[in-house]
């Protein structure tokens, strides 16, 4: 599997609804048989960009191709080469999860015999076998998205996009999608994907481009990032805000970056998670100071945005608030 | 071409598997049209004067005529509903023919439509109705019919994807049409409206095609009403298959 040449080429890639602009100039390109995650919150250009890369949207400016075809002049052809699953793909509710399948077979020309054991195929791996002759509306919610994704497979596309393949998920099925999408990529396949969950990108992407405001504003391993947005999070919540100076200076040297107060909560960045928790107690408790409770958690989104945009998430779009990502 | 037919066929196949399964839709073409060909010919139909035929002859034209270009209805729920649920994104990404997701839809109508005329028919022949020409103008009446309706699927197929909800897609559908069938010559003669409506009644496509079935089924005096027939199902199918088609082509990318 060669990674240098690449699967995905995106080149100062413009499009704007109206007055707003979803991309703004994003160049990108994603090494064959790799996983880029795009990450960004809601409005941040993230589908519009599949979107354009799928071929349902033209682009104002600049150029994308996928497998060196070019998603405007040669979209017939590359529509052969792709697969779309995520939270605007679907299937159709009225029909079986077979039937679905081997519709969008028959579409891709494949003859009713071929679509159907394809179709067989894919639900058996994708646990869906006893669910093969119920209509989709009697699906759950992590059923449909692995049936939406099963679509997405019928023709073995080498080139996958994902977009959002586990907003609106409970926790539980979140795992169980991750352990899908993971067999994919172990199989080699191409995959762009979307998600506003740092963990997500963390755990299924090779890479990472986070996306603000139509721009992609940093792009790197997932350790790459982490490394620039500080690690981890030491957050110690004090039983009394007149607290806050002394616990700040106990905690400076442990801190990679200057801690952040604000009231009663005291945040600081560390990069090794080993014995943080045991000293932070051992400082706090030879300054005096008391703690109400401290906890180490992970960087999320917001942190990566206010670490490289300075601004926290901005929600353009507020009907689909990112739920709690599984810990 | 020939992935363009197979295509269609596809769709077509996957909107009518799905019917069975959403009774309410098999029950909007069959149960209520027949309740609104018991209720002219019992309730209103004694209040109607019609001169020359009995009120049940004049009205199972009308009535069929009326059903099939509200036949379409399908075909704007149906759409309204891929575009929401994000179906036509689907089929939009696939290396189908372009064409296919509203010939396929528009093609499964004439299915239902046929389906629907033959329980009007049935049931008209069960309160009285009986044809008074022979077998080839029967057909042909039919043949007329169902280009009619076809033309009307695509009026709705139009509708379907420019309607922002399913509801609207209903209303608009209600508003345009509902009273466009009724300023025609379906239900009462066109003599015994104001002169107004007269005028209107009279170039009413619902009328000429009333009155062509009228003259197909019944031996009533043809005109040139069949001929007009078949010139507004061209007009009607040539303006909104491409208005619905540019506008699949643009969809959702605003």
């Amino acid at each position: 599997m060669s990674s240098e040449v690449p699967a995905i080429t995106v080149r100062g890639l413009v499009k704007s609804f109206g007055e707003v602009k979803a991309l703004a100039g994003v160049d990108l390109d994603v090494a064959a048989g790799t996983v880029l995650g795009l990450l960004g919150p809601n409005g941040a250009g993230k589908t519009t960009f599949v979107r354009v890369l799928t071929t349902l949207l033209r682009a104002d400016g600049g150029t994308a191709s996928v497998l060196g075809l070019d998603v405007v002049a040669d979209a017939g052809e590359l529509r052969q080469r792709i697969g779309l699953a995520g939270q605007y793909a679907a299937v159709d509710e009225n029909l079986t999860g077979l039937e679905n399948l081997v519709m969008v077979g028959r579409l891709y020309g494949m003859t009713r015999g071929k679509a159907k054991a394809r179709g067989m195929e894919l639900l058996d791996r994708f646990d869906l076998t006893d669910a093969a002759k119920r209509p989709v509306k009697t699906y759950s919610g992590g059923m449909r998205r692995r049936l939406d994704l099963a679509a997405a497979l019928v023709a073995k596309p080498p080139v996958l996009f994902l977009d959002e393949p586990t907003t609106g998920l409970d926790p539980r099925s979140r795992l169980g999608m991750w352990d899908v999408i993971e067999d994919l990529v172990a199989e080699g396949s191409t995959v762009l994907l979307t998600t506003q969950y740092l963990e997500e990108a963390d755990r299924l992407a090779d890479r990472i481009a986070v996306i603000d405001h139509g721009l992609v504003i940093a792009e790197g391993t997932s350790d790459e990032l982490k490394d620039r947005v500080g690690g981890e999070r030491l957050e110690v919540r004090l039983e009394d805000p007149s607290d806050a100076e002394p616990a700040v200076q106990a905690l400076l040297p442990m801190a990679d970056e200057p801690p952040k107060c604000d009231g009663i909560l005291v945040t600081i960045g560390v990069r090794q998670r080993h014995g943080i928790i045991v000293e932070a107690v051992r400082r706090l408790s030879e300054a005096g100071v008391e703690v109400d409770d401290l906890a180490l958690r992970r960087p999320t989104l917001d942190d990566v945005f206010l670490t490289l945009t300075g601004h926290a998430v901005e929600e353009t779009t507020a009907d689909e608030s990112p739920e709690a990502a599984p810990v | 071409m020939r992935r363009l037919v197979s295509d269609t066929l596809v769709i077509a196949e996957r909107n009518l598997i799905r019917l069975p399964r959403a009774p309410e839709l098999l029950l909007a073409f069959t149960v209520q049209p027949i309740m609104f060909l018991l209720l002219f010919r019992y309730v209103f139909g004694g209040a109607i004067s019609t001169p020359g035929i009995p009120y049940v002859q004049f009205l199972i034209p009308g009535i069929i005529v009326q059903n099939i270009a509200f036949g379409g209805f399908v075909t704007a729920l149906g759409l309204n509903e891929d575009v929401h649920k994000g179906l036509i994104d689907r089929f939009r990404s696939l290396p189908m023919a372009r064409a296919a997701v509203l010939a396929g839809r528009t093609f499964s109508d004439i299915v239902t439509n046929s389906l629907s005329v033959a329980i009007l028919l049935v049931t008209g022949v069960i309160i009285g109705f009986s044809f008074n020409t022979d077998v080839l103008h029967v057909i042909a009446g039919i043949v007329l019919l169902l280009m009619f309706g076809y033309a009307f699927s695509w009026v709705f197929a139009f509708v379907g994807l420019v309607a922002s909800t399913p509801e609207s897609a209903n209303s608009v559908g209600f508003i345009a049409i509902f009273p466009l069938t009724f300023i025609s010559s379906a239900f009462v003669p066109v003599a015994s409206m104001p002169s107004v409506l007269q005028a209107f009644a009279k170039v009413n496509p619902f009328t000429i095609t009333v009155n062509a079935i009228r003259s197909l089924w019944l031996g009533l005096p043809a005109g040139n009403y069949v001929w007009g027939a078949v010139v507004w199902t061209v007009v009607i199918t040539a303006v909104f298959a491409p208005l619905a088609v540019s506008r699949y082509r643009k969809q959702g990318r605003a």
